[in-house]
């Protein structure tokens, strides 16, 4: 059991991965191990491919060379039910929320209960009622259009529909990008409060320094096709890469930094870091199951 | 992994086994209905056979509790896995929340008639808004005909190809069919009383006066009045429209007006189309089937459909085309959301606009009649 639990530590892991549009090349070799229970950001500057290398974790989009597997499986040779039972097991924010615009807010979050769940379908309102709760959205936002939405509030139904078969692994792109900073503020602890209560695993893409100081464990940076550094901010912050360099020294990284040691010093952050640093140990326990 | 299960061992005594999530549930909810406890029990649930738990999971197992203790008995939760009990609390929280906040609101009493009221409501709101576009595109008409340089001559033209132009082989063809099938119905009844010859005033009559202006005022609703809606409609989604507002300009004077001109402009020219395609295939039916000649029949037309019918047919055209385009457009304007509201505009559009050319044709009909015309 302990040594399946070892190998089960490592939730996506990239090997050679190389992507190229035509002349253009994308990703060159690039190698990547997510851990269980961590919360991953990828970073780079526009162009840098961090969403592609987004929708191939999620089977979007299928890289040229190299290998991606995902919970194990190995996405190269998937068959069409292994693929269905994968996509079961993780839940994706899609950067304008790609909620359908002809169902409710509730039955976007339903839908995905209803079709892979033999529930009965008052069960699943009142589950979706629940998962509205749980992201922070009043109750009658359920019967709201996504178009009656304001960009928060998509955000984070969105963030509902994600999560309404309770995944493993959770992925988010852009989770704050066009949020004014107190939703933005939201955002950050709802990821990591469903981080603690559910042991998800998640991996982001954003711009959001204050986000990848407050939130992310391990951030990974890329450009030029490949990863320049991997590592916890802190430890990022002292490496002399220029494209890591980048997110540390304009005015806005120095301020979300200076932003990170006061709140250590306030103790708060400490002690919320420490806890979501064991917090993995334990929660590795339902991953497992 | 296993599915869900629930066994009640002993009366006080309830076993809960395999993984409670979403897709192993099962039939989880047929199985608990069973289980009931005698009033006033203490009971046990042994939890330690759960092997995984998720929100879904755990919601059902607290409803089930609830339910169980709803007869005064008591139920405690046992063995069930450290890991899994701050879940269990999270969900127990927010079940009790979410009753205490259904209990406050209650429905409406009389569903139906609400129904309906929303539904009057609705339609009057529609009228009232559609009087505003009119007036609204009036105003920019006028602004127009003082200033005619503001008038974009440029769409106006392009607009008459797309919707004018563009339309003559459809509109040819079916006007074709239908003096075709005009003057087929009749030679039948014309030739029991060898009254042949009459089959030009029936073609000339019907496609001149009526057939021709609606079939074409039909086509162009279905062809170019979706058109507008989808068009108008997908820049209201994507807030184009809101920015033509704020760079100063006025989108019924720059989205309305030129496809408001054209289509008044082109319409009558289709319709005049219509007429001739028409009126030829009648007259290909009579030289068939009734031994009219062309020469015969052309000096029959001239003699029996008067000048004055024929600019009745061409001058319903315009208020045809009034109506599409206004129609079209306005309820472009009046989408709210997303891809869906614009399917739904459109349809209406098209619909609505249909509808009301043939109310307008047969008010026209009554009016001219009574003019004697």
């Amino acid at each position: 059991m302990n040594g399946m639990r070892r190998a089960d530590d490592i939730v996506i892991s990239m090997k050679g991965v190389s992507t190229r549009f035509g002349e253009q090349v994308v990703h060159d070799q690039i190698n990547l191990e997510i851990r269980r229970a961590e919360v991953f950001a990828l970073i780079g500057g526009s162009g840098s491919g961090k969403s592609t290398l987004l929708r191939e974790m999620i089977m979007l989009q299928q890289p040229n060379a190299g290998s991606i597997s995902v919970l194990g499986v190995d996405l190269a040779r998937i068959s069409d039910e292994a693929a269905l039972a994968l996509r079961r097991r993780w839940g994706v924010l899609f950067q304008h929320g790609g909620l359908f615009g002809s169902l409710t807010v509730s039955e976007n979050i339903g839908l995905p209960l209803r079709e892979h769940s033999r529930l009965a379908s008052p069960l699943i309102d009142e589950l979706a009622a629940a998962k509205i709760a749980m992201v922070g959205l009043k109750p009658n936002v359920g019967a709201q259009f996504p178009s009656e939405l304001s960009g928060g509030m998509l955000k984070r139904a969105s963030l509902a529909r994600a999560l309404a078969l309770d995944p493993e692994l959770l992925f988010l792109d852009e989770p704050t990008a066009g949020l004014d900073p107190l939703s933005a503020d939201g955002v950050d602890e709802l990821v990591l409060q469903l981080r603690d209560l559910l042991g998800l695993t998640v991996v982001m893409i954003t711009h959001d320094l204050d986000l990848l100081w407050q939130v992310a464990d391990r951030v990974a940076v890329l450009a030029a096709g490949k990863v320049q550094g991997i590592g916890s901010m802190r430890e990022l912050s002292e490496m002399d890469n220029p494209a890591i360099r980048q997110f540390f020294d304009g005015p806005r990284g120095r301020s979300a930094a200076q932003q990170q040691s006061i709140s250590k010093s306030r103790g708060e952050h400490l002690k919320n870091k420490e806890g979501s640093q064991q917090e993995p140990r334990r929660i590795n326990q339902i991953g497992d199951i | 992994m296993q599915a869900a299960a629930i066994a009640q061992a002993h009366e006080h005594d309830i076993v809960l086994s395999g993984s409670w999530t979403a897709l192993r549930l099962g039939d989880i909810t047929s199985q608990a209905t069973v289980i009931s406890l005698p009033s006033k029990a203490a009971a046990v649930a042994d939890a330690s056979a759960i092997e995984a738990l998720d929100t879904t999971g755990a919601w059902l197992l607290q409803k089930l509790l609830l339910r169980l203790q709803h007869n005064g008995s008591t139920i405690s939760l046992r063995g069930l896995r450290p890991e899994f009990t701050r879940l269990m609390d999270a969900v127990t929280a927010q079940m009790g929340a979410q009753s205490a906040a259904t209990h406050g609101a209650d429905a409406r009493p009389f569903p139906r008639l609400t129904h309906i009221g929303q539904h009057a409501l609705n339609a009057i709101g529609q009228g009232i808004a559609l009087l505003g576009f009119i007036g609204e595109t009036t105003l920019a008409m006028a602004g127009c005909l003082r200033h005619p340089r503001r008038l974009r001559w440029r769409p106006v033209l392009y607009n008459i190809r797309s919707a004018g132009f563009d339309a003559l082989p459809i509109v040819g063809v079916l006007s074709f069919l239908l003096g075709v099938v005009v003057a087929y119905q009749g030679s039948a009844q014309l030739r029991q009383y060898g009254a042949n010859i009459f089959v030009a005033d029936l073609v000339g009559l019907s496609m001149l006066r009526e057939f021709a202006p609606l079939i074409t005022a039909i086509i162009i609703a279905g062809r170019s009045g979706s058109a507008y809606a989808a068009q108008i409609g997908t820049m209201a989604v994507t807030e184009e429209i809101d920015a033509m507002r704020t760079l100063g300009l006025v989108p019924q004077e720059v989205l309305v007006l030129p496809k408001l001109i054209a289509l008044v402009i082109a319409l009558p020219l289709l319709t005049v189309f219509s007429d001739i395609l028409g009126v030829w295939g009648g007259m290909l039916m009579a030289s068939t089937q009734l031994e009219v000649g062309f020469a015969e029949f052309i000096d029959r037309l001239t003699k029996t459909v008067s000048i004055s019918s024929y600019l009745v047919g061409i001058g319903k055209a315009p208020i045809f085309a009034l109506i599409i385009a206004c129609i079209g457009c306005f309820q472009g304007f009046r989408t709210k959301g997303g891809a869906d509201s614009v399917g739904q505009q459109t349809t209406r559009s098209v619909v609505q606009s249909i509808f009301l050319v043939i109310v307008a044709d047969a008010l026209l009909s009554i009016a001219f009649s009574a003019l004697d015309l």
